[in-house]
């Protein structure tokens, strides 16, 4: 066991699966010798060489389509996107080929692309850099789209990810790059896509979370305990496909739930998991579902990040409200 | 006044004067250029001829069976045949090719079936059931994309030190000015990838002329940027086009990365068969020159002269030719029924509890 902030353990899950399996190739913009604008790269150039770490020009639909067409000649490609605001330029390669392409081959060819990218707000990037557009990706059929909370998982869904025979949407916080470290092994180990995590038990209310909301999430969970408030806190990890059978089994247990994430109201997937929780179980439920999002602007101007992200007093506000309807 | 820095009019002149137009047979079949005919036996020229006239009844037929609703999306490719077929005429079969919508008959000459080709052209998955040994994609809609996909590709080849193969694409006039054709000749030059790009230039995106398309004299020249070569090249002279494409394909393996091929073409029919009509945004006379280019007409005279080639054979060849789409269309009426659970199924490798559920769903619904 090795004590590993978040950036740490992405770093170990490259280098260990690119030494594991050939096959593995990692690119993008400055991963090569600088590793990257994180250092998530760091180190695997020199360990690897230019034909497995390489530093491509800057343009991310050649980027897109060069993982597109060395998937298809048998690579597992690890493509970045420098930072995540900058899908737009690349989203015909994600969404319009790699997502399409099993289908529209009847299942014959599948595309093992992992398309790596920091997002997430509070670290006052420039415009185009911080927002959460999952949504976008989880709304397309034929994608996965992973969101780690911690380094534990952050290293064995990327690994997973990478060994899966599905393009993968890899979706990295920048807050949680450094902000903590976590137990992670030093062997390698996975951890399921598709599969959502009771972060912490609890009887009285479901809160169900991804990304960094997590942490806030359990933020307010702790501070609810001292009003003997027990929270249920579900880490989403994949937000596509979601596992529905762990909430549906929380909620049925707690009866309440509120949904959180950094996303815009009419983004994210909240809309989503409200929706299949509302037809599925409505009638376990004891009070109307919260939910906790970014009001539906842009995503602001830096200096104004911390009043529009959503916090764990926003949370704590909203579970007390379902809680005590 | 103090002298200017550049010359620019001089400067566009030497641009203009670097991409000339290669041709070897000019329009009335005759040799023009000598030096540089290509190494080809008598079989293997009537091979080339062979094939674009099969490609020439490919398009009579399909666009017939499109009237006849027994084909859905198909883009006419008349006038293109030495482009299209004296092109593929110069790769092999390991060689992956990425076409545009446009390019079927390179693929079925690559090794697609006709009635796959057509089931592609009604919507029907198994039009896209590749062969593990057809080295293809199917055509790609998105105009440019092919250009990226065919790059990483070729990438791909490089780095898995694979000998005697490349890649190659075809877009359009229209297509030159997606900015994913610039990235895709981009990233080849920086990996030096092995990959021959095309333009075909056919005047027309749609209806947008080329004249709208760029400023750039030459498509051609567009290579310049990416520090490869580029080559503009009679598209209606099928020696020329194939001549052009040996050496790039030659120059590619050898390691010395990609080249962009601008064939000078003409499409003599609309767009596709979604019902555009030529006349709409093209003149009688622009017709009647590049019908005058047709490269059947010029291969056909070069070959008659050499007692290579007849119009008894060429009666003969397309009969055969008919038939053979006969039998390609009735044999894409059997393909089975597709299922919706079937396309829930190819989703993903392993599905979501979404997908488990509306696969029971539509299978429920399918067995009823």
């Amino acid at each position: 066991m090795a004590n590993l902030t978040m950036i740490q353990a992405i770093t170990e899950a490259l280098d260990q699966e690119m030494a594991r399996d050939e096959k593995v190739l990692v690119f993008g913009e400055d991963v090569g010798g600088n590793g990257g604008v994180f250092r998530a790269t760091q180190g695997l150039f020199d360990k690897y060489g230019e034909n497995r770490v390489n530093d491509t020009p800057l343009a991310e639909s050649g980027i897109g389509g060069m993982a597109f067409g060395l998937a298809v000649q048998g690579f597992r490609p690890v493509m970045e996107i420098q930072f995540f605001g900058f899908v737009f330029e690349v989203m015909d390669s994600i969404v319009g080929q790699m997502a399409r392409t099993r289908y529209r081959t009847g299942g014959k060819l599948n595309l093992p692309a992992v398309v790596r990218s920091p997002f997430g707000g509070g670290v006052h990037t420039p415009e185009m850099h911080a927002d959460s557009l999952e949504g976008l990706l989880a709304q397309s059929p034929g994608l996965k789209v992973v969101i780690p909370s911690n380094p534990y998982d952050a290293k064995g869904l990327l690994t997973s990810a990478i060994r899966d025979d599905d393009p993968v949407v890899f979706l990295e916080h920048m807050k949680l790059y450094r902000s903590f470290r976590d137990e992670v092994p030093e062997e390698q180990y996975t951890v399921p896509l598709g599969k959502a995590a009771v972060a912490k038990e609890g009887s009285d209310v479901t809160v169900v979370a991804y990304g960094y909301m997590v942490r806030e999430s359990l933020k307010a969970a702790e501070e609810l305990e001292k009003d003997n408030v027990s929270v249920e806190v579900i880490d989403l990890r994949t937000v596509s496909p979601i596992d529905y059978e762990t909430i549906i089994k929380s909620v049925k247990k707690t009866g309440r739930m509120v949904m959180v994430q950094e996303a815009q109201r009419q983004a994210g997937v909240g809309n989503t998991v409200i929706s299949e929780v509302s037809q599925r179980v409505i009638l376990s439920l004891e009070a109307p579902i919260g939910f906790v999002s970014a009001p539906d602007t842009v995503f602001p101007f830096g200096q104004v990040e911390t009043l529009w992200l959503p916090n764990a007093k926003d949370i704590a506000a909203s579970i007390k409200e379902t809680v005590e309807f | 006044m103090a002298k200017q820095p550049v010359d620019y009019e001089a400067l566009l002149g030497s641009i203009e004067a670097s991409f000339p137009m290669v041709q070897i047979l000019d329009k009335d079949g005759n040799v023009v250029n000598k030096d540089i005919m290509p190494d080809l036996s008598d079989d293997e020229l009537v091979e080339l001829m062979t094939r674009m006239v099969w490609s020439r009844v490919l398009h009579d037929r399909s666009m017939a069976l499109a009237r006849q609703g027994r084909l859905g999306f198909y883009a006419p490719t008349m006038g293109q045949e030495a482009s299209q077929l004296a092109s593929h005429f110069a790769f092999k079969k390991q060689d992956w090719l990425y076409p545009g919508y446009r390019d079927v008959p390179q693929l079925i000459q690559h090794g697609l079936s006709i009635s796959q080709a057509f089931l592609w052209s009604r919507g029907h998955v198994e039009g896209n059931n590749y062969p593990e040994d057809l080295h293809a994609m199917a055509p790609q809609i998105i105009i440019g994309a092919q250009y990226v996909q065919a790059m990483g590709n070729a990438v791909g080849q490089k780095f898995a030190g694979k000998e005697d193969e490349v890649t190659f694409t075809y877009t359009g006039d229209g297509g030159s000015s997606q900015g994913d054709v610039y990235e895709g000749m981009n990233f080849a030059g920086r990996y030096k990838a092995p990959i021959v790009f095309f333009i075909q230039n056919n005047g027309y995106a749609i209806s947008t002329p080329r004249e709208k398309q760029t400023a750039a004299v030459t498509l051609a020249q567009k290579a310049a940027a990416a520090g490869i070569p580029g080559v503009q090249v009679d598209g209606m002279d099928p020696l020329a086009v194939y001549a052009v494409t040996k050496q790039a394909r030659d120059w590619a393996v050898a390691g010395n990365g990609p080249v962009l091929i601008e064939t000078v073409t003409s499409r003599f029919g609309p767009h596709s068969t979604s019902g555009d009509d030529p006349t709409r945004y093209r003149e009688k006379e622009s017709f009647d020159y590049w019908e005058q280019r047709d490269p059947l007409i010029r291969f056909r005279k070069f070959l008659t002269e050499k007692e290579l080639w007849s119009d008894e054979k060429e009666e003969e060849l397309i009969e055969k030719t008919k038939e053979e789409i006969k039998q390609a269309a009735k044999e894409a009426d059997q393909a089975p029924k597709m299922k919706i659970s079937e396309f829930l199924k190819n989703m993903y490798n392993e599905p979501g509890q979404n997908i488990v559920e509306q696969i029971e769903k539509f299978e429920a619904k399918e067995n009823k």
